[in-house]
């Protein structure tokens, strides 16, 4: 089988084989393809002493180069940092309440502020900052607002927490416990009567007598709420821990409150303020109202 | 190399001395795929005997070297109709890639006036008139569809039309060749030059032919660049050191490419690398035109001399190898068709013109099908090449091809300048308001394909008592309807707050989108 020959016609010879009388011609190669191959094994040769190449236990054989995949991923990083520094140092002049007059800045604020939310709040809040009821974290993007929704109040949530330990200037309230204060009819009639200030059911003289004598210090005579102690409206739609009866009447008698945890010294005051713009912008957040209408409230001048 | 393809053998005399059996049953058979004649010239002692190979002397020992070395085309300068229209198919398609980056097309202050563009960093193909954004790359895709089906159209019509004049690679291959013969001399002088050892007289003319290759070539990557952003403004910067260094690399990968392919490789490309000879043998059949020698008027070759001495013994080919020495793939196509032969019909113009010198008719190398030289060798009378162009293969395709273009055509003309892309919020789906209302959020992709900005008015279809609002407007402006500005040749990106309030029936609605200018 595998006697070489010349092919006559063609003056090559043969491999030798011959399959259902065909024979395959011994046809050299052409120099450049031989050639490519030969440079193709030099490159291979350069390659592994210039890169990292041979996979050992624990790493790789590391090239005189000295390039590794993770150092350019932290070149390109520290790149993409450098091209931000300029937006941060604008962010950490502008106080939050000015930044939507900058739309450009504000719209880069709430860019960086989607991801930090992913990052540090997203746990609590929910990927799409819905909350969650079950659990008592507030839906972020309604309009319902336990301690103010204009930027500033935002800010200051974030900064200093909700009953966080340990900060002075956290927010804090606290609802009694009014278990075993009330007879049962009594109690029934309580929560009749806060069921009717979002407009359902009815109330009775003896429910509203009730409310007025025990909550409405803190919660308003309409139920409308008190920001200032953090005490929410009864008498709209949103119920953080739950609108049936029985979810109102645990709630009197063993309240519960939620915490949340300050970031100040664990988030940068600029990467707080842009978490302030991206929660304001989800479509709940609330105009700050001027300083001619309401003195007490401050707007920074611009620096 | 060339002249070692076994393939060849099918319609090449086989040699007497030492027929192998299994050689035989090859040929046989091969001939009897092609057409009858070549056996009948075949048949006849003398026509090999008389078979003459200068360039190419057949081995009796086994080689044993690992490659062999490319033999080296010297092609001869040559004139005639061929190569005439070869020339200008060169002028056409050069000005063509060369010229088209400086065609300005007027398309007012906010799109580029460069008519043709493919502005990669901004995501726009503009041809003309037209303007293609990345949601129609289909459109691209019909463009490559159509080129596909075009070399299929052009290959059942008049062969490897698109191999002989209009290939890049024989374009600039021919190029590369006009300056070889321009610095070294025609074929005669390049052989002596060649031979000759390296003195200051060739190393001048070598330093100058190659620098010739590279302004060539240099040019060459420089005009590619010139499709990718505004010409003039990227030549400025390209000389200042400003342009971007995907330029350079490009160019730099370009001219290298077109300097070692145009320069050194030439035929080489079409032999051995590119595909498409391989797939269009594949398509050709015994109705596709070929060039073709007409081996029963050739056969057996002897000179002038020689066929006066004894008429009627000699056919017309005189082995004046002027067909082999002007083809730039370095073939001999009295060999047969092969997948060398690109079919620039320099050899028909070279042929036709030794026959005029010794007054035979014209024609014997020609283009041809297979079944009219079967014909022609019988006898019978041949009907005109051009027949070919009209056989169903040629019409089918040429129908697909058209109606692609048409249907492509149609789309641009009723495709619409104005579109909206609606994705509802998932995360959350809804969210309750405090006063019972209920909110869904939307983002908006307004896009606006002219090239001035346009107002257009978003409204709610359906959904009675619905209003909404937008994050560019706040919420003192819900209403059932938003008017939005969108800039020119963009999409903008709004989100959409929709408010039902409480008690509304839940329903499906529609966004509408109408631009105010019209
Ligand atoms: S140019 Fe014509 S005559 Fe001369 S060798 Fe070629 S085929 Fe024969
Ligand atoms: S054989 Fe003739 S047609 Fe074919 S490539 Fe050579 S010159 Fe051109």
């Amino acid at each position: 089988m595998a006697d070489k020959r010349i092919d006559e016609p063609t003056g090559t010879p043969t491999v030798g084989h011959e399959w259902d009388g065909i024979e395959e011609l011994d046809t050299p190669m052409p120099r450049w393809w031989l050639w490519t191959l030969y440079l193709t094994i030099v490159w291979g040769v350069v390659y592994v002493v210039l890169y990292p190449a041979w996979p050992l236990v624990d790493r790789a054989t590391e090239g005189v180069l000295g390039w590794s995949s993770r150092g350019e991923l932290a070149e390109e990083m520290s790149v993409v940092d450098q091209a931000r520094t300029t937006i941060r140092e604008e962010l950490a002049r502008i106080p939050v309440e000015r930044l939507p007059e900058n739309s450009e800045l504000f719209a880069q604020a709430v860019a960086g502020g989607r991801s930090a939310f992913q990052v540090h709040c997203s746990q609590c809040h929910g990927s799409g900052a819905a909350g969650s009821q079950t659990l008592g974290y507030p839906n972020l993007n309604d309009d319902d607002w336990l301690w103010g929704g204009d930027l500033k109040a935002i800010e200051y949530t974030l900064v200093n927490g909700i009953r966080a330990p340990g900060v002075d200037d956290t927010r804090t309230s606290i609802m009694p416990p009014f278990a075993g204060a009330f007879e049962r009819s009594q109690l029934d009639a309580l929560v009749n009567h806060v069921l009717s200030l979002d407009g359902r059911g009815t109330s009775s003289s003896a429910g509203a007598q009730t409310y007025r004598d025990n909550c409405s210090a803190c919660h308003g005579v309409a139920g409308e709420g008190n920001r200032e102690l953090g005490a929410p409206r009864l008498n709209d739609a949103i119920w953080l821990y739950g609108n049936s009866p029985a979810d109102i009447r645990a709630q009197i008698l063993d309240p519960r409150m939620g915490r949340m945890p300050h970031w100040s010294g664990r988030l940068d005051p600029v990467t707080i303020k842009m978490l302030s713009a991206y929660v304001w912008s989800l479509g709940g957040g609330e105009e700050l109202v001027e300083v001619a209408e309401n003195p007490t409230v401050e707007v920074d001048a611009e620096p | 190399m060339r002249n070692r393809d076994p393939g060849r053998a099918s319609s090449a005399p086989p040699r007497r001395e030492g027929g192998d059996r299994d050689w035989s049953v090859v040929v046989e058979d091969g001939r009897a795929k092609t057409n009858e004649p070549v056996s009948s010239a075949v048949a006849e002692p003398e026509a090999t005997t008389l078979r003459h190979e200068p360039h190419e002397p057949p081995r009796q020992q086994l080689p044993t070297k690992l490659f062999e070395k490319r033999t080296k085309v010297h092609n001869k300068r040559i004139d005639g109709p061929f190569r005439r229209f070869k020339w200008f198919v060169m002028a056409v398609t050069l000005a063509i890639y060369y010229g088209t980056p400086w065609i300005r097309w007027d398309r007012g202050p906010y799109a580029p006036d460069q008519a043709v563009l493919v502005d990669l960093a901004n995501r726009r193909f503009y041809m003309f008139g037209i303007e293609i954004w990345p949601h129609e790359f289909y459109y691209v895709a019909g463009l490559l569809i159509m080129a596909a089906l075009g070399l299929f159209l052009v290959t059942s019509a008049v062969g490897r039309a698109w191999c002989g004049y209009a290939c890049p690679q024989t374009v600039w291959t021919d190029l590369f060749q006009h300056v070889d013969r321009l610095v070294d001399g025609d074929r005669n002088a390049r052989i002596r030059l060649d031979a000759a050892p390296l003195g200051p007289g060739k190393l001048a003319k070598r330093t100058f032919k190659y620098a010739i290759y590279l302004v060539i070539s240099f040019w060459t990557g420089g005009a590619w660049i010139m499709y990718f952003a505004d010409a003039p403004t990227l030549v400025r910067d390209f000389w200042a050191g400003e342009a971007a260094p995907a330029a350079y690399i490009t160019v730099a990968i370009l001219t290298l490419t077109t300097f070692t392919l145009g320069g050194f490789m030439r035929e080489q490309v079409c032999i051995y690398m590119c595909p498409w000879p391989r797939i269009q043998t594949a398509m050709m059949d015994e109705k596709s035109l070929l060039v073709t020698y007409k081996d029963w008027r050739g056969e057996p070759r002897g000179s002038v001399k020689k066929a006066r001495r004894n008429p009627g013994e000699f056919g017309d080919c005189i082995d004046c190898l002027q067909c082999v020495a002007v083809c730039p793939t370095g073939i001999d196509i009295r060999e047969g068709p092969q997948v060398g032969c690109i079919t620039c019909a320099l050899c028909i113009d070279a042929c036709d013109r030794v026959m005029a010198d010794i007054g035979r008719p014209r024609g014997l190398i020609d283009y041809a099908t297979l079944e009219d030289c079967e014909k022609e060798a019988n006898g019978e009378p041949t009907p005109s090449p051009y027949r070919t162009l009209l056989r169903p293969r040629t019409i089918a395709y040429f129908l697909i091809w058209g109606s692609i273009g048409l249907a492509m055509l149609f789309a641009l003309g009723v495709r619409n300048h104005v579109g909206l892309s609606v994705s509802p919020d998932r995360n959350p789906p809804y969210i309750l308001m405090s006063d019972g209302s209920v909110r869904n959020s939307y983002t908006l992709r307004l896009r606006n394909m002219e090239s001035r900005p346009r107002e257009m008015e978003i409204a709610i279809d359906g959904l009675p008592g619905a209003v909404m609002w937008t994050d560019m407007g706040g919420r003192d402006a819900a209403a059932r309807t938003q008017v939005k500005t969108v800039p020119a040749d963009e999409v903008l990106t709004v989100r959409a707050y929709v408010v039902v309030p409480e008690g509304a029936s839940t329903q499906d609605f529609d966004f509408t989108v109408t631009s105010r200018d019209e």
